[in-house]
Parts: C-alpha cells; structure tokens; sequence
C-alpha cells in the first residue's frame, strides 16, 4: 500500500531530515511511527500527504507514485488519505457536523449523502449527539475524535495521525487507539506517528523508529528493542 | 500495488461508515486497483459543484451582512469612485441633450441696417434664396426680434416704457455649401449695402463640439483611473479576507479542497462588494440629479426652456450594478490568484 524507497529528504536549510528511508507498508496494516523530535517523523508523515516531496527516491501509495504527483493533482490524492493532527485543526466556526462534513463538501458529496456519511463517522467516535455544538465547548479528547471523524468520513484508504494523544491523559489515549484499531480492523491502512512509548508497546503491533533521519528499528517490538 | 493476499477485513456491527454491503464492495474493489480518486459519481460532483457555488454566493452575502458597517464602507468607497465618472457621464448626456437643438449646423446672422426700407429688404431676401450658396433664409423682423426677447428675458415691461424698438432686423442665413466657403458667403453678405453686421456661429458650433469631446474624453480617463481604483479597493478587502480565514484555507486544503474550491467564497465577495458599490452609486447618482433638478429646471425656465435634467434611468442601474459586479470579481481574482496559493500546509 505504501511504499518507500531510498527516499531522502533535505530543506532548503541544508538540515536532512530522512536518510536512506526504505520501507513497506502492507493494506491493511496498522504500524507505529517513534523517535525523538527531529527525528523525522514529521517529514516523514508531510511526504506521505503530499506536503512536502522527497529530495531523491520515490514514494508509492497505492499504486500512485508521488513523485509524479502534479501540483493540481495533491488535492485529489489528499481525498484518499485521512489525516489526523495533533491540535486537531479544528475550525471553530461552524458546528462539530459542519466540520466533519468539510472533506466531503470539498469532494462536492450531495448533501443527502453528507448527511449520512457525517451521522455515521459521528456515531463511531460516539459524538453523535454534539453534531449541533460548536467544537470550542468540547473536551480536547472530543475535539481530537471529533478531528478523527473527519478524517475518516471520506473513507480513505489512509489514515495517518501525527500524535494524535500528544495532550490526552492515558485513558483518553488508550480509546482514541482503540478508535484507529477499529478503522483499521475494517481494512484501513494506519500509520501513528507517536512517542508515547508505553502506549505504543501495549498495543504489539508493528513499530518503525527513526533516529536522525534513518530508520533503525522496523518489526513488533519484544521488550525494549524500538526504544535504544 | 501489492499482490500479497491480505487478511479480509471482517465486517463488524460497529462498522465506521455503515454502506449497503453491495456498495462497500465496490469501494473495496476500487481500493484493490489502486484507484485512488474521490469515489462520488460525476454527476453527484456536478450538482455538489452546483450546489457548491449556491453555498458560496449565498455565504458571500452573509458574511457581507455579518459585518454590516465594514461592508458598507468598502462598499461606499467604490460607490463613490464610481459615481464621480458616471454622474460626468450623465451631465455628458444631459448637456447634449440641452444643445441638441444647435444640430451642428452652422449659421450666419445677418443683422441689416435700421434704415433699410421693407421692400429693399423683401428683394435682397429674394436675391439671397436664389444664391446656389444659401440654403434657407429666415427673416426676423424688428416686432418679431422684440417680442421674443421680452418673452425670454422677462424684460417686457422696461422694453415696454422705450417708446421706439430698438432692435434692428435680422436674416438667419443657412449656407448651402460645404464649410470653406462660409467665409466667403459672410464676405459677400458684409459688402451688401443693407447689412450693418455679419455674424459667423460657425466658431461656437465647433468649440462646443470640442467642448463635448473633452467631457467625454475626461469622464473616459476619469472612469478608467477610477476603475482601476474600485478594483485595488476590493483587492486589498479580499486579502484581508484570505488572511483571516487562513486556518480554514490550510484545513481545507489539507483534506482535498482544490485551489479552485478555496477561491470560489472569495471572488463571490468580490462580486458582492462589486454589486453593491454598484448599487449605492447609481443611488448617489439619482440623489444628486434630484438635488439639481429643481435648480437647473429654474434655470432653464428663464431661457424660455422647458428643459429637465435626465436622471440615471434603468440602463444606469444595470450598467453600474453589472460593470461594477465584474470589478469587484476582477479584484478578488487578482487578490486569490497572489495569495490563495501562497497559503500551503508546511
């Protein structure tokens, strides 16, 4: 489903951000994404939303390679991908539905059809009864499954989370995992960048780490293995 | 695409997008070739594209509304930028509506000496109908000149107590031929024995033509300058539009919105400040013709005239309201073109 390959990534500054970065991603897998600030993880997760493109190798999603991905087409591979940020990017004027609904009235979804995809990722993330409520009076746990039902209302084949529990205490963390399990139980694709580590190892599932732009661990940690 | 077999996802009751089974295996079968475009059909893209621009105008005057003193000074800017060229415009119109009856032709007055005896008067009038050079003659006797000049300056009773008329008889002569000759005619009128003055009209018909085309001219130049000034007014509202609505912009383009998507609120708050100003400057327009008109009736009641001032009528409004609409489009189009697409997640 993803794939990377030798993809090297270097800013205007000067600074490589991914060295040498080769890696596989299967459909349907869910795999964790750790390492320090400024390890990578962030460049790694914009080249995979067509944020930023790779300095040298390619980038394959789906068959799609991203390096000839042409500026007018971004928007169109973004549909497919679902992403989740941190601080949720929430916009805090209009309703929690009107903000769900954003990534389908951008695909110009008919409004029937909207109505019911919104209800539906809603009712997953269990806020269907704050669909009327402004995102500013939700808890920042609501506002994050709020910001994950808009990732996922598109049903994209991709879902990407960049630190999705950065500001959530651990139980709030652990039902937002659950939350991706569950999508990803259904045949979505999930990549979790996360340094939450003791989050990540209770979940045994794949972890990749980078460490200064190189990847260095790859597979499902034992122990303490992905965390030198 | 991976060829691998991969694990079939079960379907479980707390699926996150419940579709009817058949269409959650289309979906599947979509993702299995790798296709990766929006899965919404064409025609469901064109009427949410229809649907899209009905949201957006009708947003462009919500938001123009939510801000009620804002929008109306924006607004009132370019009503009165394009009020000024139209009103010059309009006095244009008017102006060449009030000299209409001067049609361009030119005229000599021939003013004859008071002496002159009527029949010397009746056979030069003859002599002057049969010269090939003369188009018409008009004979304005001294009780004709008098009558009408007491009507129109309202002088009757001073004129009255004069005893003798004071006024001289004239000819109008319309020349026949083409304008070089003109002067030639005037000579030869001067050197009759019956004539005391010759008058050429000819230099006011020109200068007033000169005169009408500077005004056009100027209220051309004015409108265009003018123009362009309604156009940078409504480029720099829109970017202060972009700039606060730049987290939404992000958001939006990160979940696929189009750069066409992102700009289309934009250029329909353009047309609307664009329709608007229009509006409020034919409205400046009519106050103003409506402040004059009683002035300039009395005005022209004094001549002898009839004459209103026109006011901007139905083609006014449409004209103002449409070109202005479009320049307030032209100017969001400039504004979105420079910084819609500087606005990129990073």
């Amino acid at each position: 489903m993803i794939t990377f390959d030798n993809v090297n990534k270097r800013y205007e500054s000067g600074q490589d951000a991914l060295v040498r970065v080769s890696l596989e991603l299967d459909r349907g897998e869910l795999v964790f994404l750790t390492g320090h600030s400024g390890a990578g993880k962030s460049t790694l997760l914009k080249l995979l939303t067509a944020i930023e493109r790779p300095t040298r190798g390619s980038i394959l999603v789906a068959g799609q390679n991203l390096n000839r991905l042409r500026n007018s087409q971004v928007p169109y591979y973004r549909r497919n991908v679902g992403i989740v940020f941190q601080n949720h990017q929430l916009l805090f004027d209009r309703s929690v539905f009107d903000n769900v609904a954003l990534p389908l009235s951008v695909a110009g979804c008919n409004r029937r059809e909207v109505g019911r995809r919104v209800r539906a990722a809603l009712d997953k993330v269990g806020l269907l009864h704050k669909e009327r409520q402004n995102p500013i009076v939700l808890s920042g746990g609501e506002q994050q499954r709020v910001g994950i039902a808009r990732a996922v209302v598109n049903k994209p084949a991709i879902l990407v989370a960049d630190e999705p529990t950065g500001n959530l205490d651990p139980q709030l963390s652990a039902e937002i995992m659950q939350l991706f399990a569950d999508f990803n139980a259904v045949g979505v694709t999930v990549m979790i960048a996360s340094h939450d580590l003791e989050l990540i190892a209770r979940q045994k599932r794949r972890v990749l780490t980078l460490q200064a732009g190189q990847l260095i661990y790859d597979g499902i940690p034992s122990r303490e293995a992905a965390y030198p | 695409m991976e060829s691998r077999a991969v694990k079939q996802p079960t379907r479980n009751p707390g699926n996150p997008v419940r579709t009817a089974p058949r269409q959650q295996a289309a979906v599947e079968r979509a993702r299995a070739t790798g296709a990766v475009t929006a899965r919404t059909r064409l025609g469901d893209r064109l009427r949410g594209w229809a649907g899209h621009h009905r949201e957006m105008a009708a947003e462009a005057l919500r938001r123009f509304f939510a801000a009620p003193m804002a929008s109306f000074m924006t607004a009132l800017v370019i009503a009165i930028a394009l009020a000024l060229p139209a009103s010059l415009q309009l006095g244009m119109v008017n102006f060449q509506r009030a000299v209409a009856g001067w049609d361009g032709q030119p005229q000599i007055s021939v003013f004859l000496n008071k002496s002159a005896r009527e029949s010397a008067i009746t056979s030069y009038v003859e002599d002057l109908r049969q010269d090939p050079r003369v188009a018409a003659v008009t004979y304005i006797s001294p009780e004709q000149a008098l009558e009408e000049f007491q009507q129109s300056s309202g002088l009757g009773d001073a004129l009255a107590g004069l005893g003798s008329n004071p006024l001289p008889a004239v000819l109008l002569v319309r020349p026949a031929g083409a304008t070089g000759e003109l002067e030639a005619l005037a000579e030869s009128l001067r050197e009759s024995a019956l004539s005391d003055a010759v008058v050429l009209d000819m230099a006011w018909v020109e200068r007033l033509s000169r005169l009408t085309e500077l005004g056009q001219r100027l209220s051309l130049g004015l409108g265009l300058l003018l123009a362009l000034g309604v156009i940078l007014v409504v480029v720099n509202t829109i970017r202060l539009h972009i700039e606060s609505r730049r987290e939404e912009i992000l958001v939006v383009k990160l979940v696929g919105g189009t750069n066409a998507f992102v700009r289309r609120p934009f250029l329909y708050s353009g047309l609307c400040y664009g329709l608007f100003g229009g509006l409020l400057a034919w409205l400046l327009v009519t106050l103003g013709v409506a402040l004059l008109s009683g002035p300039v009736a009395g005005l022209a009641s004094s001549y002898g005239s009839g004459y209103r001032l026109d006011g901007p009528g139905l083609a006014y409004l449409l004209a103002l309201a449409g070109g202005a609409a479009l320049l307030g489009l032209a100017g969001a189009w400039v504004a979105v073109a420079r910084h819609v697409r500087a606005i990129e997640p990073s």
